[in-house]
């Protein structure tokens, strides 16, 4: 007879996988205790935070649905020209522009969804360039809405929940992108642990068996990649109300490839790589502007190289082997 | 008895090969039904029409009555048309329990809700852990499948088509690879499939057809040749010239 | 009308020249390699300096930019690229960024940021007129080097041994190495035959694209397009597809400049979902 215990072992198994580690909880304290450790550096800050939510847009379709991008900017950009463009002449309420830059590049997403669900890896990678050039080229044709190459002047931002103003020391800027951050992190992790996110990982791992599961893999891919779109529309809008600027640099290319090394340097289907990443990478830029800013460009890519090259594995157990050493205090402290 | 799956002059040709000639088939409802021939017959071709792999070139397909001959692979799963692979297509990065739960979770219609979770649905639970029980899974659920013996995977590619709960069970050759020593194992949980489900098994090895089938059709060069009752087709010269013709070629 | 019709089709053969050998790389190894624009830029630099600081004349730097891309590619392909065959697409891709970036920005470090120029001598510069047409004699020159050249590829991939080895290898690596045909080798020598043609594009391009350190990644995409479009089992697929594309842009450019490259990137994408194999590849089963 199959005993009531076995339900229960198989209830406590699916459970552990969503079950919140004792280091999670340890990162995001930290993340907020930030603001009061380094209260000189909120702007860096602020850019980590939305690097890392534009990181974890990529991590749910490249981690989990295992769907590669060159163009990932074309979500950044969208959020970001909307959110900007609703502060500029409707509202400047930021939530009002979060919503309006999420639901902008959700809908680009859900439109070109159709065309990166077909053909190989290859082809998916030119098609998403190829998306992000045209947007590209859209917003510097359209000049009088964009601003152009000149960028989008003029972008007021209100209060947060009225109460909030915006200061050039990035104190307001930093807790509203590290809140955004955490609360859609909050449900992209709920996501990946709730059917859609398995079926997701199904997809991933084999789209023939998927379908054969019952899986309407096309279906689930462009869900995901919408989903995706518009986290990564959220991660412009911050972008844009927190510098209250949008320049045609949101759209470059350099974005996505940029993107793409937070995600190698980190890690992919985890949900934290894309975080841990962004603030390795962008403390790399930091120290490396300090010496020489002109030439950031030959570092990033040299350090492309040499992760494809080897250094990958490296760096990974090097994560690891600090992860699991974090994981056994923390549950030495949690007991 | 009644039909669980037929096909109605099925044809498939690419470009001028023709893999599947004009192939009228029935499976009963219930049946333990064996599809042999030599190499090359065009029995996976005719397995990837029936769930959608492929499309026929013409011909129909009904299951229980229904014509699924234009539905897409996942309609055909969620109306009880569950198949195995010959190769293993595995989950390789889930643990059996997480791939049992998936084909679980897409057959109760849970698997566009991003927001539950899996442990708090009983129903889930309950069914998952059945599926695992029936299949000896239980002892290592939480292990990798990339990491699982092969003959274990053979197994996990059945529990995952059962799961679907299907109506017909395609089994396409379960035991190909699987060594001697996990192979009664393999046997033991076919044999032990329950009897309303209609079973279709392709297969090479005759030692497992004839243990199993109750029914055979021999396809050789995408056609029927044949079709009876295991000791007819032992004594049917036709099948018989086939083998032999193809055992010299081996 | 006509005139920039011409323009168009020279443009469009440095195009071919720039990305044929990327067709070749691509089909041969299953290799993306984006940077291929760097060895393209190499070429430029290497005309540029052999003009001005050694004083070459024009045409004797154009077999230096040759030369040069071609060893620097022979050198890359033995010490840095072979280890990638294996890898991932997304791995090669995010391998040759790396490069392209590196390039770029060396580049800049070296030569600095400005566009370069060359002078050109004195009968490859004006134009002429036939019936009605202008002709640019630069042009003609550039389309008459580009065109023997397609020509000769072309037979020395049908009708040469090593262009028949090279069809062999890129239908099917394996097989072709069980019939003893030396595919790394082979490989090697495509590989800095295409990266000496980009060369060579480069500096017979200067003058039509510019040069600046961010050449790489300003025509990254259309050598994409060149080698999506075309494909990669023949020379005739990426040459057509070089021809249309630069004939498109020059005359897309001319008649609706504010809608500027969208165009070409709105028909690469169309091209791609409808036909993912290249315009003019033969159908696979």
């Amino acid at each position: 007879m199959r005993a009531e215990s076995f339900d229960a072992r198989v209830r406590q198994a699916l459970y552990a996988n969503r079950r919140w580690h004792p280091a999670e909880i340890g990162f995001w304290i930290l993340a907020f205790a930030a603001y009061l450790l380094f209260p000189s550096h909120l702007l860096l800050l602020n850019e980590i935070a939305i690097l890392a939510l534009f990181a974890l847009s990529l991590d749910l379709i490249l981690g989990y649905a295992g769907i590669v991008s060159l163009g990932h900017a074309a979500f950044l950009g969208m959020g970001a020209y909307a959110a900007g463009l609703l502060a500029k002449h409707v509202t400047g309420d930021p939530f009002a522009g979060l919503a309006c830059g999420m639901a902008a590049a959700g809908l680009v997403g859900l439109l070109t969804s159709p065309l990166v669900l077909r053909g190989s890896d290859l082809t998916r990678l030119m098609v998403t360039l190829g998306v992000a050039l045209i947007l590209y080229e859209l917003a510097n044709s359209f000049g009088s809405l964009t601003g152009g190459a000149d960028g989008l002047q003029g972008v007021m931002m209100k209060p947060v929940l009225g109460q909030f103003e915006f200061d050039i020391f990035g104190r307001t800027a930093y807790l509203y992108s590290l809140s955004v951050l955490f609360l859609l992190f909050l449900i992209a992790r709920r996501v990946v642990h709730s059917p859609v996110g398995l079926s997701l990982r199904a997809v991933r791992d084999n789209p023939l068996r998927a379908s054969a599961s019952g899986v309407p893999n096309g279906r689930r891919l462009a869900a995901a990649y919408t989903l995706a779109a518009a986290y990564a529309g959220a991660a412009g809008a911050l972008l844009a109300q927190t510098t209250q600027f949008v320049s045609l640099d949101v759209l470059d290319f350099h974005r996505s490839a940029d993107l793409m090394l937070v995600l190698i340097i980190g890690g992919a289907g985890y949900l934290y790589g894309g975080l841990i990443g962004a603030i390795a990478f962008k403390l790399l830029q930091d120290a490396i502007a300090s010496f020489t800013p002109q030439y950031w460009m030959f570092w990033i890519g040299l350090f492309l190289v040499l992760f494809v090259l080897g250094g990958r594995e490296i760096i990974h157990s090097a994560v690891k082997t600090v992860a699991g050493r974090f994981a056994r205090l923390g549950r030495g402290g949690a007991r | 008895m009644s039909v669980a799956l037929q096909t109605f002059d099925l044809c498939k040709s690419f470009g001028g090969i023709t893999a599947t000639d004009h192939v009228d088939f029935t499976l009963e409802k219930g049946a333990r039904h064996a599809l042999i021939g030599p190499n090359g017959a065009g029995k996976t071709t005719f397995v990837n029409q029936l769930t959608g792999v492929l499309k026929p070139s013409s011909g129909c397909i009904t299951l229980m009555g229904e014509d699924i001959t234009k539905l897409t692979r996942e309609a055909r799963v969620q109306r009880g048309l569950a198949r195995t692979f010959q190769i293993n297509q595995l989950f390789a990065t889930m643990t059996p329990l997480e791939m049992v739960a998936l084909v679980t979770s897409e057959r109760l219609g849970r698997g566009s809700q991003p927001f539950r979770a899996l442990d708090l649905d009983a129903e889930l639970v309950e069914q998952t852990a059945e599926i695992l029980t029936r299949f000896r899974l239980d002892d290592m659920m939480d292990r990798t499948i990339a990491t699982l013996p092969y003959g274990k995977q053979r197994q996990i590619e059945i529990a995952a088509a059962f799961a679907a709960r299907p109506t017909v069970l395609l089994l396409d050759e379960p035991a190909a690879g699987v060594p001697e020593a996990e192979r009664r194992e393999l046997m033991q949980t076919v044999a032990e499939l329950p009897d309303d489900v209609s079973v279709l098994l392709i297969e090479h090895d005759m030692d497992l057809v004839f243990r199993f089938a109750t029914r055979i059709t021999v396809l050789v060069n995408g056609r029927v040749l044949a079709e009876g009752t295991p000791e007819e087709m032992a004594r049917d010269p036709a099948v018989r010239a086939a083998y032999l013709g193809e055992s010299t070629h081996v | 009308m006509l005139t920039i019709l011409f323009d168009g089709i020279a443009y469009g053969m440095v195009l071919f020249v720039l990305g044929c050998g990327l067709s070749v790389t691509m089909g041969l190894m299953n290799f993306v390699n984006l940077a291929h624009g760097a060895f393209a830029m190499l070429g430029g630099y290497v005309a540029v300096l052999a003009m001005q600081r050694l004083g070459l004349p024009f045409l004797a730097s154009l077999p230096l930019a040759f030369l040069s891309a071609a060893l620097v590619g022979i050198v890359l392909e033995r010490l840095i690229y072979r280890p990638m065959y294996a890898k991932s697409h997304l791995d090669q891709v995010m391998f040759s960024i790396g490069l392209v970036f590196m390039a770029v920005a060396g580049t800049d470090w070296l030569m600095g940021s400005t566009q370069q120029f060359i002078r050109l001598p004195a009968w490859l510069q004006g134009r002429f007129e036939i019936a009605g047409i202008g002709i640019g004699r630069y042009r003609l020159f550039v389309i008459a080097i580009c065109g023997l050249l397609a020509i000769s590829l072309q037979w020395g991939f049908t009708r040469t041994r090593f262009g028949s080895r090279l069809r062999a290898a890129v239908d099917d690596a394996r097989v072709a190495r069980g019939l003893g045909i030396p595919v790394n080798r082979l490989f090697a020598l495509t590989f800095a035959l295409g990266c000496g043609l980009a060369g060579l594009g480069g500096a017979l391009g200067i003058e039509l694209m510019g040069l600046d350190p961010t050449f790489p990644l300003k025509f990254m995409i259309y050598f994409l397009i060149v080698v999506t479009v075309g494909g990669t089992s023949s020379i005739t697929g990426p040459f057509f597809a070089a021809m249309l594309l630069g004939v498109a842009d020059v005359v897309g450019k001319y008649l609706v400049p504010q809608v500027g490259a969208f165009i070409i990137y709105a028909l690469m994408v169309v091209l791609l979902i409808t036909r993912p194999h290249g315009l003019f590849a033969r159908a696979r089963a």
